[in-house]
């Protein structure tokens, strides 16, 4: 959407499969994974949670909720103006924990606490409880589009000028469960290492989790880390051609033509019929511009492009891609910044970054 | 952006009352509740919880829908109270205009997967693919935008009970920042063992018919179903030349940030939603004719709501009802298909019965309407929901 007001990304919050909670730069080692799946490397919660609450919450509740207070942490923002959230998969812990108990205790000697924590506003409600925050509260479930649903609300929330701040977030988990039945449908390697699966092309990728935070405000300040200008999305275009016409739309639109973008950060996978459309633009489009990717450091999951605006608004802050894979040699600042993902050819997401 | 400038053209609503909305109206209108025994839900609690039942299988769903009897039954809900409201509002979906689709809902295809777990747990290479493949709430969304021919802007909101009532504003504000011209916005649940249980674990189901609102209320009957408004932009309304039932003039989301599942004694959410939205649309509160409440029949949810309309409106109350008596409470779609009964009531002065009150609460003097009403001189209708994880909404609908 084009903004009438500048958006600004004050701050940032993240755990995931690389070592990028709570640390500000160098981020120079990729974490090293073998197999079909990439987990988050989660903090020692104590020093951000009530350990009381940290025994109640489970996995996806407690990354998400320190990711929140972490981004919070890092903002000269006490509290919020509202709190959206997306997930695709919801609390999967929760959910099968009480599905199964459901179906092997044949519905008795049920207890509630995992049904409680299943719903998918959870942990938006719970980041709530624990800032106090009475403010908006949102949540959506769009598959591939789920955290850019909960950005795109967040950008509306600022234009209609009813929030000066908003904390926004992308979160899925991953569990030994999930991580069974999505197998079944073919979509991940076995015994892939990571930090190669973007070089050998072949067919699938690797499953990932993560949490992802962004505090946006629509007001200036000098600890402000980039901005947010833009974001479009296509949902299920005919062909690949489409895709092309509305990247270049979209660039029209902002008045921008590929030689002015310091850094595209493309959602590649690994998996040779999605990355198509990236070697597309890569190697005969925008044949000058450079590259980055970050599927190999967080893996594939619906709410992934997350973990991909984490990497552009660092990449704009730091002037340095983290953990960086890159094609084409580095020169200049970077201070234009397109994010460009897909979720298995169906859900299209653009999202352009700048230097405040 | 002027949330006035929103009109509601089209409405559709499929719940234990009916499959469309002159069924619904028929039966709000004659008094005659939905909630009955459990016949189709296969679960050990079939002769202990009443609920409200679509009375219809899914095959005769398929039937009435068009599509597949082998997916999720909340697809096929969607699908036909969706149509309806399309139908209703005269916009077929390749006329050129920029259409969302904005659907909510709790569980997803949960219907599915729990059939889909009991084969899976014994063995992880076992239970058929295509009863999980649309467990995501987001992909029985999907299923009925394909099914109606929607692809513009397609989106799902969850957040438990209030989650359809946040799907109608959501899209409201896309259709005021200029994104779309109309948008169908609602939700859909369909019944589970995986609700019914989970609901059953907090102890909040009543085993009688639920009693919203009275002195001896023992809790909630679950029930199913779908509602749909269609929301137009003033333009997109005199294009395409159907009168409006209403406008709707307001909407806020509050988080009573009180507790994962219970409502706070104060209904501090309740009361900042009802509020917001008031203030968003203008009025004053004394302009209220009706308010749908959320009123599930639980201690807490009916002490707290109560408790934030009696600081908001003091002694001036409005006409008052919860029409979870007929309904039950339909979790992801209650918001929807009580925005359907609050437009019939802004547009044709329909105020509902709130069925089995009895005895008025202690300390709250809230005397919820009880026999099927017309008053013309209704304007404006507040619509409540609220739901776990503290997320409370109100949507204001006006002449």
């Amino acid at each position: 959407m084009m903004m009438e007001n500048k958006v600004y990304i004050c701050s940032t919050g993240i755990i995931s499969p690389q070592a990028n909670f709570g640390k500000k730069e160098d981020f120079a080692l990729a974490s090293e994974y073998t197999g079909s799946s990439l987990h988050c490397i989660e903090p020692d919660y104590k020093s951000i949670l009530d350990p009381k609450l940290i025994r109640r919450m489970s996995r996806i509740i407690r990354m998400g909720a320190a990711a929140a207070l972490e981004c919070m942490v890092h903002s000269e923002v006490q509290q919020p103006d509202g709190i959206i959230t997306g997930t695709a998969y919801g609390c999967v812990e929760d959910t099968v924990s009480f599905l199964t108990k459901m179906v092997e205790n044949k519905e008795e000697l049920l207890t509630p606490t995992a049904f409680i924590q299943s719903t998918h506003n959870t942990v938006g409600s719970q980041i709530a409880l624990l800032l106090k925050c009475h403010q908006y509260n949102n949540t959506f479930v769009q598959r591939g589009f789920s955290f850019e649903h909960a950005l795109m609300d967040a950008l509306l929330l600022l234009n209609e000028n009813e929030a000066k701040t908003i904390l926004v977030g992308g979160i899925d988990e991953l569990n030994e469960t999930s991580e069974a039945i999505l197998k079944r449908f073919g979509l991940y390697r076995t015994n892939q290492n990571n930090l190669q699966l973007l070089t050998t092309s072949g067919k699938g990728s690797m499953a990932g989790e993560g949490a992802s935070f962004f505090l946006l405000s629509s007001e200036s300040s000098s600890g402000n880390i980039a901005c947010l200008d833009d974001l479009k999305m296509l949902f299920d275009p005919n062909e690949e051609t489409d895709v092309v016409q509305w990247i270049h739309y979209c660039l029209s639109e902002n008045n921008l033509t590929w030689e002015q973008i310091d850094l595209v950060i493309t959602g590649r996978n690994g998996n040779q019929q999605g990355d198509l459309i990236y070697d597309k633009l890569e190697f005969s489009i925008a044949k000058k511009t450079r590259f980055a990717y970050f599927k190999h450091l967080c893996g594939e999951y619906p709410t992934a492009s997350s973990f991909g605006m984490w990497m552009a608004v660092s990449s704009i802050r730091e002037n340095k891609i983290p953990f960086t894979v890159t094609s084409k040699t580095q020169s200049g600042t970077i201070r234009k910044v397109l994010l460009y993902n897909h979720d298995q050819n169906g859900h299209h997401s653009l999202m352009l970054f700048s230097a405040c | 952006m002027h949330s006035s400038d929103i009109f509601v053209t089209g409405i559709g609503v499929i719940s234990a009352l009916g499959k469309d909305v002159n069924a619904n109206v028929h039966a709000l209108q004659s008094g005659e509740s939905g909630i009955g025994p459990i016949t189709r839900l296969k679960t050990i609690h079939r002769n202990v919880f009443p609920v409200a039942e679509v009375k219809y299988s899914n095959e005769e769903l398929s039937h009435f829908s068009g599509m597949s009897d082998e997916i999720s039954r909340t697809a096929l809900l969607s699908v036909i109270a969706a149509s309806e409201a399309l139908e209703d509002a005269e916009i077929h979906t390749d006329s050129g205009l920029r259409i969302g689709f904005v659907s909510a809902n709790s569980v997803g295809g949960m219907d599915k997967s729990e059939d889909f777990f009991a084969e899976f747990l014994s063995d992880h290479s076992k239970g058929k693919l295509r009863n999980i493949v649309h467990h995501e709430c987001g992909s029985i969304t999907e299923l009925a935008a394909h099914y109606l021919g929607i692809h513009h802007y397609v989106s799902t909101i969850s957040t438990a009970c209030s989650s359809s009532a946040n799907s109608i504003f959501h899209a409201a504000r896309m259709i005021s920042a200029g994104y779309l011209d109309v948008a169908i916005a609602g939700g859909v649940d369909s019944l589970t063992r995986f609700t019914l249980n989970g609901f059953n674990t907090l102890m909040i189901l009543d085993t009688q018919p639920c009693k919203p609102l009275d002195e001896n209320r023992k809790g909630l009957n679950l029930g199913e179903g779908a509602g749909y408004v269609v929301l137009v932009s003033e333009a997109a309304m005199n294009k395409i030349g159907k009168k409006a039932y209403c406008r709707l003039s307001g909407y806020h989301n509050a988080n009573d940030a009180h507790h994962q599942t219970a409502s706070s004694p104060d209904g501090i959410g309740s009361f900042m939603a009802m509020q917001g939205a008031i203030a968003k649309s203008g009025i004053r509160k004394e302009d209220i004719g009706y308010i749908n409440l959320h009123g599930t029949g639980t201690q807490n949810n009916d002490q707290s709501e109560g408790t934030a309309i009696l600081r908001l409106f003091g002694d001036a109350l409005p006409k008052l009802s919860s029409t979870k008596a007929f309904t039950g409470h339909t979790l992801g779609a209650s918001g929807g298909i009580e925005a359907v009964f609050s437009v019939l009531s802004v547009a044709n002065g329909y105020v509902y019965p709130n069925l089995r009150y009895e005895t008025p609460m202690k300390d709250l003097p809230l005397h919820p309407v009880t026999s099927f009403q017309i008053d013309t001189k209704i304007s404006h209708v507040l619509s409540n929901s609220f739901g776990f994880g503290g997320n409370c909404s109100a949507l204001l609908f006006s002449k």
